[in-house]
C-alpha cells in the first residue's frame, strides 16, 4: 500500500523517520510499511476509524509495544537518525526522550508532586530539593497545571479532576524534558471544556516539543495539527499538511472518512 | 413408621403431587384464552411439589427428636414401670435395655425387671410410630390440596418457587453464622467459668505457666496460671519468625509471578506454589520435627552453640513460614494485579525499568491489598497447631533464643484437653480462655484485614 503524499507538503527537518514500518501481532499484520516523517515544529495528527493501527504505530515510537510479548515490529524507526530498534538502544533512555500521554488519565496514586517528581528521580535529573522543586514548578506552570494545584501539592494525583489528571500527565511528561511527546487520544475520556484546555496546551507546546496526536476528532485534528496523516486498516494511507487534507483530500478513503461516510 | 420410609412416602408423594398440578396447569393452558398461563406449567409442579415436600420433612425432624421422649413416658407412666427404682442409673439402664428388645437390636433382656417393660414399650413405639406417619401424611396431603387448589390460570408459581428457593438458601448461609454463635457462646462460657476460679490478670500478664491437672481444682494457684510465655511463644513462631521467612519470599514469587514470569511459565509455577497451601499440616509437622529441627540443632552445635535443643521455635517458625507462603503470595498478586495496567504503562512510558516501576508504583499501589493478606497470613499461623505440638516442643519458656524450645497457645489448648483432668478443673478449663483470646486477636486480624481489602477495592473499581 503506497501512502499519498500530498504534493504542497515541504521537507522539513525530521526529528524521528519511520521507514517501511510493519507491526505484527503474533502472526497478524497490524501496520502495513508505513513512512512518514515527524518534524519538530509542527504538531502531527494521526486520524482513522477504530482499529485503523494509529495507536499502535504511535506505540512502535517509543517502543511501548515491547511490553506486549507477541508483538513485533519490522522496518527503522530513527531518533535524531539512531536506529531506535537497535539492540544497543537502551529504552530506558529512548523513552525518556519520547514521552507518551494516554488515553485514560494514569496518574500514580502518589502526592501530585511526586508525580511529576517521579521522573526527574529516577532519571536522576534534579540535584538537591531545590531543583526539583524547580523542574515540578516548571512542568506544572508549562501544563497550565500550576495555578490550580500550587496550594495542594502534597493531595494525591488521583483526588483531580478527569481533566486535570490529564494535565498532570503531561506535565509529568515535561518533566523529563523530553524530545518529543506521543499523545495517544488524551482527551477521549474528558468533557469538552477539559479538552479545550488540552488543546489549548497543545498550542503552547507546539514548537518546544515535537508532538505526535492520535486522535479521534477530526475536528480535533483540524484544530491542534498542521500535519495529519490519516491510517486506513494497518496502512497510512495519505498525509500532508492538515488544510490539505481536510480541504482537498486526493484518496476518495481520505475523503469517505473526513466527510463522515465512515468511522 | 421408620423415618426412612416416610421420606420415601413424601418424596413419592411429591413427585405425585408435581405431576398432578403440572398436568393440571397444560389443562389450563390449553383452555386458556390467550394459550399461555402466568409460569410454566412445570413451576406450577414445583410450587405443588415444594409445598407437600418441605412442611412434611420438618415434621419429620422434630417428630424423630419428639417421639423418643414420648415414647418413654408413655412407658414410665404405664402399671409396668410403677416397680422401678426413683432415679439414677438403675432407672435408665433398665429403660434402655428395654427399649433396645423392643425395637429388636438385642435378642433378649439380661435384667429381670426390664422384661415386663418390653411389651409397653413395643406398644408405644409402634403407636407413636403409626400416630407420626399419618401426620406426616395429613401434613404433605394437606399441603398438597392448598397449593395444587392455587394452580390457576393466572397464578404466578415462577415467583412462588424463586421465593421458596431464596429461603432455602438464607437458612443454609445462616446454619454456618448460627454456628459460629455457637461457638462463641460456649467459649465465652466456659471461659467465664476459668475467670471464676482464676483471676484474669493473673492469667493474662503472668509469666509462669504450669498449670497442675492432678491438683486440688478447689484451689488452684495463680502463680501458674500466667499466660504471657504462651502469647509471646505464639507470636514469636507465628508472628515473627513464620513472617520473616513468610513475607520476602511471598512477596518475592508474587512480584515474579505477575511483572517477570511469561504465561507459560506463570500457568505451572502459581499452581505448584498454591500445592503447597493444600499440604496437611500434619505433613509439615513431620518435616519440621524430622528433618528441620534436627538440621539446626546439629546446625548450632557445631558452630559452638551448646545447650541447643532438639525441638526449637527456630524449626517450627521456619517451616511454618513456608507453609504461609501461597497465602502471602496469593493475596500480593491478586493485589499487584488489580493495579490497572495502565498505571504501569504510564511508569514504563516515563523510563523506568520494570524493578523502578514495581519498587515505585506497583508495590506502593497495591500495598494495602499486601498487608491485608499478610495480617490474613498472620492470624493462619498463630491458629496453626500441627506444627507447633510436632516441632517446637511443651516447655512454656519466656526466651528470645530461637534456638530454645517454646510452646504455643495452640500446643497448650491440645495439652490441657487431651490430658486426664476432669472438665471442672480450672488447669482443663484454661484452654478455654486460651481458645478465647486466639479466637479474639485473630477475629480482630480478620476483620481489619477485611476493611483494609474493601477499602483498596473501591479505590480501583
Amino acid at each position: 500500500m503506497v501512502t499519498v503524499i500530498h504534493p504542497n507538503l515541504e521537507t522539513t527537518d525530521a526529528k524521528m523517520k519511520a521507514k517501511d514500518v510493519s507491526v505484527y501481532y503474533g502472526d497478524k499484520m497490524a501496520i502495513d510499511k508505513v513512512s512518514i516523517d515527524i518534524p519538530t515544529e509542527y504538531v502531527t495528527a494521526f486520524i482513522g476509524p477504530s482499529g485503523c493501527g494509529k495507536s499502535t504505530f504511535l506505540r512502535t515510537l517509543n517502543r511501548m509495544n515491547d511490553t506486549i510479548p507477541s508483538a513485533r515490529v519490522d522496518g527503522e524507526i530513527t531518533l535524531d537518525g539512531e536506529d531506535i530498534y537497535r539492540s544497543k538502544m537502551d529504552v530506558v533512555q529512548l523513552r525518556a526522550r519520547v514521552g507518551m500521554v494516554f488515553q485514560k488519565p494514569n496518574p500514580f496514586p502518589k502526592s501530585i508532586y511526586d508525580n511529576i517528581a517521579y521522573g526527574p528521580k529516577i532519571h536522576g535529573i534534579a540535584e538537591g530539593k531545590d531543583e526539583l522543586d524547580a523542574i515540578v514548578e516548571r512542568s506544572l506552570q508549562r501544563a497550565g497545571l500550576w495555578n490550580e494545584v500550587k496550594d495542594r501539592l502534597t493531595d494525591s494525583g488521583t483526588a483531580l479532576s478527569g481533566g486535570q489528571q490529564q494535565r498532570l500527565c503531561i506535565a509529568r511528561a515535561i518533566a523529563v524534558d523530553p524530545e518529543v511527546i506521543l499523545m495517544d487520544e488524551p482527551c477521549s475520556a474528558l468533557d469538552p471544556i477539559a479538552t479545550a484546555k488540552i488543546e489549548e496546551l497543545i498550542d503552547e507546546l507546539n514548537g518546544r516539543y515535537a508532538i505526535v496526536i492520535v486522535t479521534h476528532s477530526m475536528q480535533q485534528a483540524a484544530r491542534v495539527s498542521q500535519r495529519t496523516a490519516f491510517f486506513h486498516l494497518g496502512s497510512m494511507v495519505e498525509y500532508g499538511r492538515t488544510t490539505d487534507i481536510f480541504t482537498n483530500p486526493l484518496e476518495q478513503r481520505t475523503q469517505d472518512y473526513i466527510t463522515g461516510r465512515y468511522g | 413408621m421408620s423415618p426412612a420410609i416416610l421420606l420415601l412416602l413424601v418424596i413419592g408423594l411429591g413427585l405425585a403431587g408435581w405431576l398432578a398440578a403440572r398436568a393440571r396447569a397444560w389443562a389450563f393452558r390449553s383452555k386458556a384464552e390467550s394459550g399461555r398461563l402466568a409460569a410454566l406449567p412445570s413451576y406450577h409442579g414445583w410450587y405443588v411439589a415444594l409445598w407437600i415436600a418441605i412442611p412434611a420433612v420438618l415434621f419429620i425432624a422434630i417428630w424423630s427428636f419428639v417421639s423418643p421422649q414420648l415414647i418413654d413416658q408413655a412407658v414410665i407412666a404405664s402399671p409396668a414401670a410403677s416397680e422401678l427404682p426413683e432415679f439414677g442409673f438403675q432407672r435408665d439402664a433398665l429403660l434402655r435395655e428395654a427399649k433396645s428388645v423392643a425395637t429388636g437390636s438385642s435378642p433378649a433382656v439380661f435384667n429381670e425387671q426390664a422384661a415386663a417393660l418390653v411389651d409397653p414399650y413395643r406398644d408405644a413405639i409402634s403407636r407413636y410410630g403409626l400416630l407420626g406417619g399419618l401426620a406426616t401424611l395429613v401434613i404433605a396431603f394437606l399441603g398438597g390440596a392448598w397449593s395444587f387448589l392455587k394452580v390457576k390460570p393466572d397464578f404466578r408459581a415462577r415467583t412462588r418457587v424463586e421465593r421458596i428457593v431464596m429461603g432455602t438458601l438464607l437458612v443454609a448461609s445462616l446454619v454456618a453464622i448460627l454456628t459460629t454463635l455457637g461457638i462463641i457462646v460456649s467459649l465465652v462460657f466456659e471461659t467465664v467459668r476459668f475467670f471464676g476460679m482464676v483471676n484474669p490478670i493473673d492469667f493474662l500478664f503472668g509469666t509462669e505457666w504450669g498449670p497442675d491437672p492432678m491438683s486440688n481444682p478447689d484451689n488452684p494457684d495463680p502463680d501458674r496460671f500466667g499466660a504471657i510465655p504462651l502469647f509471646w511463644g505464639t507470636i514469636y513462631i507465628g508472628a515473627i519468625i513464620a513472617m520473616i521467612v513468610a513475607i520476602p519470599l511471598g512477596l518475592m514469587s508474587a512480584i515474579y509471578l505477575t511483572q517477570y514470569a511469561a504465561p507459560r511459565t506463570r500457568s505451572w509455577l502459581k499452581p505448584a506454589l498454591e500445592i503447597l497451601a493444600g499440604v496437611p499440616t500434619v505433613v509439615y509437622g513431620y518435616f519440621a520435627a524430622l528433618t528441620v529441627a534436627p538440621f539446626i540443632r546439629d546446625l548450632a552445635v557445631s558452630i559452638g552453640i551448646s545447650g541447643a535443643s532438639s525441638e526449637s521455635a527456630l524449626a517450627a517458625g521456619l517451616v511454618m513460614g513456608v507453609m504461609i507462603i501461597p497465602f502471602v503470595s496469593s493475596m500480593a498478586d491478586d493485589s499487584i494485579a488489580a493495579v490497572p495496567q495502565a498505571m504501569r504503562d504510564g511508569s514504563l512510558a516515563m523510563g523506568a525499568t520494570t524493578s523502578e516501576t514495581i519498587k515505585r508504583v506497583l508495590v506502593p499501589a497495591a500495598l494495602p491489598g499486601i498487608v491485608a493478606g499478610i495480617m490474613l497470613a498472620i492470624s493462619r499461623a498463630i491458629g496453626e497447631t500441627m506444627i507447633v505440638v510436632m516441632a517446637a516442643g511443651a516447655a512454656a519458656n519466656l526466651t528470645a533464643n530461637p534456638l530454645e524450645a517454646m510452646t504455643t497457645v495452640t500446643f497448650q489448648i491440645v495439652q490441657m484437653l487431651t490430658g486426664e483432668g476432669s472438665f471442672d478443673h480450672p488447669a482443663t478449663l484454661s484452654a478455654f480462655a486460651l481458645g478465647f483470646v486466639l479466637f479474639i486477636v485473630t477475629l480482630g486480624l480478620n476483620f481489619i484485614a477485611l476493611r483494609v481489602v474493601k477499602r483498596f477495592r473501591e479505590a480501583y473499581e
